[in-house]
């Protein structure tokens, strides 16, 4: 069976210096994945070209056996199933609940819809007590939680999670670990950039390494 | 100089509905209005895509926009009546001495003061607004409306300042629109003509609403922006 993600000869350079050379991977369906590496080592960076916010210099995508150039223009339906969460998540200038619903809304569904998958989302989320708060009012924890709600809410087919739990301790951490692990249980095929030991323990996580300018299975 | 009695007749002038005082009152308020409207749909997605997109003279263009914020209004106006006057390029449209002149006098001279808060904004705003957009299935208009909902305070500042520039401005509208009675005469022309007549009591009057106008217009603003605006 072909993989449901797959990144191949993928270079990346920022002027002389060669973050990835010919770096490929491969992501199953259903799968969770860790991605590993020192600072710097460019595990964002790869997920922001799986992601389509960058661009590589060469390489090609392929999702869903269709092809694109890591290069070139990133497929504009791949983004309705393909979801980056930002390290530190934005959250719009609007209601909790309305930030839930946006990616919704783009997806065509009708307001009725919208705020009753927007409600189960944010209750997954711990956050049902407060979906008419603007982002401003809520804590770092909350906003990472509201972030994941917000993109599990679209059922993504792949997931891609950077630092989910960053620069949170104690509880906040703790809630955010909570939601990741079932995100990571559910059917969704999971990609997550992180140097929190706890995530990477996970037994069902594959771990990949970002390693000389590679990706590689790690041990 | 007696200022209790010109205020006196001033306000006893403006409270008298004086037909003529406010038809001046309105044809400022229409000209300066609809010049901003009819620039908004461009000015705005234009910010937008200059803020984002690297092209080649993108620097000169900001550069020369920034410029024209300080450019005197009455070379526009100069510029303005060359052009339109009847052996002007555009003189075949006969529209020098009319409020349209007036109108793309006040569009030329905001133009870039829109443009120049509309870059700012979007170049002052978090990068993951459009990602995050994008990343959730907005299209790239979606996102780009996105990101403007976002700097929404910051763009609208831009208006209230280009509101401010035309609604003021003596010298344009003084070259094209040439200053006529019931046509073209609107506050800060009639503000200076009267004043040079010696009838204090018209400029004390039509300077008191251009005041009102520019209080209004920054309070509704601040209204507008409540909480996010101050956040």
């Amino acid at each position: 069976m072909s993989p449901l993600f797959k990144a191949e000869g993928i270079v990346k350079r920022f002027g002389e210096r060669v973050l990835f050379d010919a770096a490929s991977l491969e992501l199953e369906t259903g799968n969770g994945y860790v991605l590993i590496g020192p600072n710097g080592s460019g595990k964002t960076t790869l997920l922001r070209v799986l992601a389509g916010l960058d661009s590589a210099q060469e390489g090609k995508l392929v999702y869903r056996a269709r092809e694109a150039a890591a290069a070139g223009p990133y497929p504009e339906p791949w983004r309705r199933e393909i979801v980056y969460a930002h390290q530190q998540p934005y959250l719009f200038r609007t209601s909790l609940a309305d930030n839930v619903e946006y990616g919704l809304a783009r997806r065509g569904m009708v307001r009725e819809r919208r705020a009753a998958l927007a409600a189960e989302a944010l209750a997954w989320a711990g956050l049902a007590a407060r979906h008419g708060v603007p982002p401003h009012r809520l804590s770092g924890g909350e906003k990472h939680r509201a972030a994941l709600a917000r993109a599990k809410v679209l059922n993504p087919v792949l997931l891609l999670l950077d630092e989910p739990t960053a620069n949170l301790d104690g509880e906040a951490r703790a809630q955010v670990l909570e939601l990741v692990r079932a995100l990571i249980t559910e059917s969704h095929t999971v990609l997550i950039a992180t140097h929190d030991p706890e995530i990477i323990r996970l037994a069902i996580l594959t771990r990949l390494r970002v390693s000389a300018q590679r990706i590689e299975v790690a041990e | 100089m007696d200022l209790l009695e010109p205020t006196r007749q001033a306000f006893a002038l403006l409270f008298s509905g004086d037909r003529e005082l406010w038809g001046i009152i309105w044809l400022s308020l229409w000209v300066s209005v609809a010049a901003l409207a009819l620039l908004a749909p461009l000015c705005v997605p234009l910010g937008f895509v200059v803020a984002r997109i690297h092209f080649p003279g993108r620097r000169a263009l900001v550069v020369a926009m920034q410029g024209f914020l300080s450019f005197p209004t009455v070379v526009v106006g100069l510029v303005l009546y060359l052009v339109l006057s009847r052996r002007g390029p555009l003189g075949a449209f006969e529209l020098l001495f009319t409020p349209s002149a007036i109108l793309i006098g006040y569009m030329v001279i905001a133009l870039p003061i829109l443009m120049v808060f509309t870059v700012a904004a979007v170049q002052g705003a978090d990068s993951r607004i459009y990602e995050t957009a994008r990343c959730l299935g907005a299209r790239p208009l979606r996102a780009m409306g996105t990101t403007l909902w976002e700097v929404r305070f910051a763009v609208t500042a831009g208006f209230v300042n280009a509101f401010g520039r035309v609604v003021s401005e003596v010298g344009c509208a003084l070259l094209v629109g040439g200053n006529i009675a019931g046509l073209t005469r609107n506050i800060p022309t009639a503000i200076a003509l009267e004043t040079s007549k010696g009838e204090f009591a018209y400029g004390i009057a039509l300077g008191f609403v251009l005041m009102v106008i520019a209080v209004g217009v920054n309070v509704a603003l601040a209204w507008l922006q409540g909480e996010g605006g101050l956040e």
